[in-house]
């Protein structure tokens, strides 16, 4: 099946050849980190995660969005899905394996990691997470090649893929919901030490994710001629909106939480988020811009004349996914950090090399899509240029 | 003070030589301790922990000796930026230290006070209960260990740790080490590391290195589970605090203000 992968247009190989060189610059830059260690990163003994912990936790929750495609359609019976489920799967793939890609950077001791698995460790939510990611990428690999395969043979899929496909439903729950725990087990980081972590983690997630999916589905449409129809983008456009709506409703509790309560160590982190703490203001612009696109975006998406036009989907679409991220892979991890546990603001920027090797690890996860994508839609009869 | 070290250390020797029936254990003065590898004041502790008296460190103005003593004995490496940073015991204002910003009309200089801080060596550690191939984890006796080998590097116990205590190595430290111990482990670029009080010089019948460099005899270490220890007598006879009680961690360094 993945030999499809190799026949394509022009287009699509330059496209291709692009994302390696991306992959390959990152490359070169990981070797260089590697020699030298994470000192070639902005972290330091005061904000010891960054970048990368924040893009796996965003990826998380892109991996988990999947669900919102195979949830209506298998337990739902929502016809209109069909055409929209493996690409949920096949974007939750690759999310799944950038987020291991994080992790793998981030690591002083890349190697050791087999450690992880040579002494399991069950009070560690690590550990933990390691599991729930590793048996999502399973569950996610089996699902698509069955489904597909038997698409291809037009067959009806084997009757055991069922219990398989409804056990991946709480295990995307799940996913994210370890991912939140590892934050929100924490009593050192006070802002990260709230019930609504993992809730507020799944509904950015169910919202961001969707939001990417119907991106993917409009560049499909336009340079492969895959089209999932009117209806099913609408009904996901609907999702992305009361998802963004419960997520923007968690934020606002955890500001009155903090800013009623008056207890400094949790003002502390949100004053620094948005307004910035002793001068140091380096998150300030970018919350402010997440702010004000979590605005736009729920207003083209709550009023039905914008959501239906297309062109105000796709800008809503954009300014959500950027809104989340610049909330969650950028201020949600390092806030934690700042002020420290001494009470100390030291700021974090991450450094060009760490940018790069971040790039270079979304070039993997651009060229998995690429090539399952493609996959996909020459198994569905479709023929991209 | 009541009882003279030589002296206390003499009746915890008896109590001891009571409980293990009969072995000479506690019985040598610490010079001889020192070369006596059998000794049983330094390696038959059940709850070891540190009572630091502020009173008298503070009146040191400006002293190092217990910071540059640890650093040197194991191999810590100086670096000359704050980023790359490694630090297994180091000073701190009082109000960082105890969280005491808000306090707007205390004793005149104590929100400047120095106070030394290192690993706690909590009794319910949040770093090992994190840490996902326990290559930190609580010894029997209470010291919150650190295996280097087995590390991967992930970061996790520096999350966890309320108190900042642990430290981890940017790059290869070896070139930032001025002068290398050989009977002590350096360490590699991408692991943690932190305070062990000194478990190899407890095997060894001696005590930390920072307790010993203390002119000021500020820093006292000892086992808590033994009643005629100098730290529950300090701790008996003094107000002490330690540092974020409210978390539950259980602080094994205890402060004398």
């Amino acid at each position: 099946m993945i030999e499809k992968a190799l026949i394509g247009g022009r287009r699509y190989w330059t496209w291709v050849i692009f994302l390696l060189v991306v992959i390959g610059i990152g490359f070169l830059f990981y070797l260089h980190q590697f020699r030298v260690g994470l000192t070639v990163t902005g972290l330091s003994r005061d904000v010891t995660w960054g970048f990368y912990i924040a893009q796996f936790t965003f990826l998380v929750g892109v991996a988990a969005s999947a669900v919102i495609v195979v949830l209506p359609y298998y337990l739902h019976n929502t016809k209109e899905f069909g055409k929209m489920t493996i690409l949920g799967e096949f974007l939750a793939i690759p999310a799944v394996i950038m987020c291991m890609l994080f992790i793998f950077v981030d690591m002083g001791q890349p190697f050791r990691i087999i450690n992880v698995f040579r002494y399991p460790t069950f009070h560690s939510m690590m550990f933990w997470d390691t599991i729930a990611l590793g048996g999502y990428l399973l569950l996610n690999v089996i699902i698509s090649r069955i489904t597909l395969d038997s698409e291809r043979k037009s067959v009806p899929p084997p009757k055991w893929i069922k219990p398989v496909i409804y056990l991946s439903i709480p295990w995307a729950v799940s996913i994210h919901t370890v991912t939140a725990f590892l934050y929100s087990g924490l009593a050192a980081r006070p802002f990260w030490l709230t019930a609504v972590m993992a809730p507020r983690f799944l509904a950015s997630a169910f919202a961001a994710g969707p939001a990417l999916l119907i991106l993917l589905i409009f560049i499909l449409r336009k340079f492969a001629n895959y089209d999932v129809g009117k209806a099913a983008i609408q009904k996901l456009a609907v999702i992305v909106l009361y998802a963004m709506l419960l997520n923007v409703f968690f934020i606002l509790m955890e500001l009155f939480t903090a800013f009623y309560s008056h207890i400094p160590e949790h003002t502390a982190h949100f004053k620094y988020l948005y307004f910035g703490l002793e001068g140091k203001t380096a998150l300030v612009p970018f919350m402010w811009i997440s702010a004000g696109l979590a605005v736009i975006s729920i207003i083209l998406l709550i009023n039905p004349k914008t959501r239906k036009h297309e062109n105000c989907l796709l800008i809503a679409c954009i300014a959500l996914f950027i809104s989340i991220w610049l909330d969650k892979g950028l201020g949600m991890v390092v806030t934690g950090f700042i002020p420290s546990v001494l009470g100390r603001v030291v700021e974090y920027t991450p450094t060009f090399p760490e940018i790069m090797i971040s790039v270079g690890v979304y070039g993997i996860g651009a060229l998995l899509i690429t090539i399952l994508y493609r996959v996909a839609l020459s198994v569905k009869g479709e023929v991209p240029g | 003070m009541s009882v003279d070290r030589r002296k206390f250390l003499k009746l915890s020797g008896l109590s001891a030589l009571a409980l293990t029936g009969g072995k000479p254990a506690g019985l040598f003065a610490p010079a001889e301790r020192r070369q006596n590898h059998s000794s049983g004041e330094t390696q038959n502790g059940k709850r070891w922990a540190m009572v630091v008296d502020l009173r008298k460190c503070v009146r040191e103005k400006g002293c190092t000796k217990c910071i540059d003593a640890c650093h040197d004995v194991h191999n810590v490496p100086k670096f000359d930026n704050t980023k790359d940073e490694i630090k297994w015991i180091w000073k701190e204002n009082y109000e960082n230290a105890f969280e005491a910003e808000g306090d707007e009309f205390v004793k005149e200089g104590l929100r400047e006070m120095p106070v030394p801080l290192l690993c706690n060596h909590c009794d319910n550690p949040p770093c090992v209960r994190v840490c996902p191939t326990k290559a930190t984890w609580k010894r029997e006796d209470g010291i919150v260990m650190m295996d280097w080998h087995r590390c991967i590097g992930c970061r996790y116990c520096m999350a966890a740790c309320p108190y900042g205590s642990r430290s981890f190595n940017w790059r290869d430290p070896r070139p930032f080490i001025k002068n290398i111990h050989e009977e002590f482990p350096t360490r590699m670029r991408g692991v943690v590391e932190k305070c062990t009080f000194c478990d190899e010089r407890l095997a060894r019948g001696q005590l930390p290195a920072c307790v010993e460099a203390c002119n000021a005899k500020a820093l006292v270490f000892g086992d808590l589970e033994d009643p005629e220890s100098e730290v529950r007598r300090l701790l008996h006879d003094n107000f002490s605090i330690r540092r974020k009680p409210a978390l539950g961690t259980n602080p094994e360094v205890y402060y004398i203000v």
